[in-house]
């Protein structure tokens, strides 16, 4: 019962985290600085628009077996607010110009492969399942949002600064992508969930690499948000957050159970 | 007294157990059918040859339910809804009464599973198939203006038209998740290269 919800929690985390950021890469539809880009960051906004469904059905199963019906996919992205909601504070910043998009999805892609990788090995086979087919995906991610890096960064004096720039500032949101809590030890302990804390080596040795190639020096030690139990996987975020889900979720909160 | 209602549902009843003592249609003239399924994106290419479908069989408990499982490609590929629609309406076609479609995550769906003879028609319409993964590389050349090209190598991927191996990366994503965009440098041709999976 207890393990229930903790693993409803940990799914939540792992579904939100590519919903949210499928919605920021959702909203340069149309406006991408080439159309090759405008397609590329849709396409990847659309791989984790579909792993983001397999966790959050599964999610939407576990809360099932605690509180008597679980919701549905659907309702776990359109009608949860703010509050509930346990993606990581990064995904939720605003796209700002190309390169805080880039650094943000280069930061976050490097992450989000680390764990998907360390989670097919997850004593929970369906978790291990949907990790082992995202991680696939996420690979070329990972590929795509470095070789960006890179370009911006060793490209025009504007582009690097631009690129540098945005790397400092969102610097501070990577903290907490490697702290765990007490929810993620419980299911360290019975090995359903991964140990961030052993992912951020080869997570600092990727960025050390790329940022290297790309002229790039990687920020230095600053105050991290989100630590000491209140960050975006207990459910406090950022002010960016309530407004993403305010364009998400309108209509199914204007037209309730609205299909088409 | 019986009602409309009643009788409407007496009939509805009757007309599924006459389905039911149909006779079954062979596996393999389901598959047969299901190799006429094709994926919307790629019409050349049937979803038994992409290893979409991964077994059929009727099912233990009700031998009467036709049980398909199938992989999805991508976890976000927005023609999987179709696809599934397609088995369903050829299933129906064949005279399957009632046919129960599983969604078979694990192993995860990979490219080595398309068919060489799929890889083929994928060529002839227009679409780079698959690399191996030991194929030749070469460095990688993305001209954007004013932006320093990739110095790192990726596999050459010829054209599927003129066959010249004189191809350039536009973007890794393309025509849909799945696709890279490449660009032919002796005709000239933009094209698809479906990523090894």
């Amino acid at each position: 019962m207890g393990d229930d919800r903790h693993l409803f929690d940990y799914l939540l985390r792992l579904g939100d985290s590519p919903l949210v950021l499928a919605q920021r890469l959702g909203e340069w539809v149309g406006k991408g600085p080439i159309i090759e880009e405008d397609i590329a960051t849709t396409n990847v906004g659309l791989d984790l628009l579909g792993q983001a469904r397999l966790w959050l059905t599964y999610a939407g199963e576990v809360e099932a077996r605690f509180a008597g019906t679980g919701r549905d996919e659907d309702a776990l992205a359109f009608v949860r607010d703010a509050g509930a909601f346990r993606n990581l504070l990064l995904v939720e910043q605003p796209n700002g110009n190309y390169a805080d998009t880039t650094a943000r999805q280069f930061l976050f892609d490097a992450w989000h492969l680390g764990l998907l990788r360390a989670l097919t090995a997850s004593t929970d086979a369906r978790i291990a399942a949907i990790a082992a087919k995202g991680a696939k995906e996420a690979a070329y991610h990972v590929e795509r949002s470095g070789d960006w890096v890179i370009r911006l960064g060793d490209g025009t004096d504007e582009s690097h600064a631009r690129m540098q720039a945005a790397i400092d500032d969102l610097w501070m949101y990577t903290g907490e992508m490697f702290m765990p809590d007490a929810t993620e030890l419980a299911l360290v302990e019975t090995g359903v969930a991964a140990d961030v804390r052993a992912l951020q080596p080869a997570w600092r040795r990727h960025l050390e690499a790329v940022l290297a190639e790309a002229t790039l020096t990687i920020p230095a030690d600053v105050f991290m948000q989100g630590g000491r139990g209140r960050g975006g996987r207990q459910g406090v975020h950022t002010e960016h957050l309530g407004h993403l889900l305010a364009e998400m979720q309108f209509l199914q909160r204007a037209y309730p159970n609205a299909q088409w | 007294m019986v009602t409309p209602e009643q009788v409407a549902i007496m009939a509805a009843a009757a007309e599924a157990a006459a389905a039911r003592a149909a006779p079954r249609p062979s596996l393999e003239a389901i598959w047969h059918a299901l190799s006429a399924v094709v994926d919307p994106e790629i019409p050349v290419v049937s979803v038994v040859e992409l290893g979409m479908v991964r077994e059929v069989q009727w099912d233990k408990v009700d031998p009467a339910v036709l049980v398909v499982r199938v992989t999805p490609t991508y976890s976000g590929c927005p023609a999987t809804g179709l696809i599934m629609t397609g088995i369903r309406d050829a299933l129906a076609a064949l005279g399957v009464a009632e046919a129960r479609l599983e969604t078979q995550l694990a192993p995860a769906w990979t490219t080595d599973w398309i068919t060489p003879d799929a890889k083929r028609k994928l060529r002839e319409y227009g679409i780079a198939p698959p690399c191996a993964a030991d194929a030749p590389a070469a460095p990688v050349r993305i001209d954007v203006s004013g932006l320093r090209p990739l110095r790192r190598t990726a596999v050459v991927v010829p054209c599927p038209r003129c066959g010249s191996e004189h191809t350039e990366l536009v973007a890794q994503f393309g025509s849909t998740a799945c696709k890279a965009q490449y660009r032919c440098s002796d005709c000239r041709e933009p094209f698809d290269y479906f990523k090894p999976h």
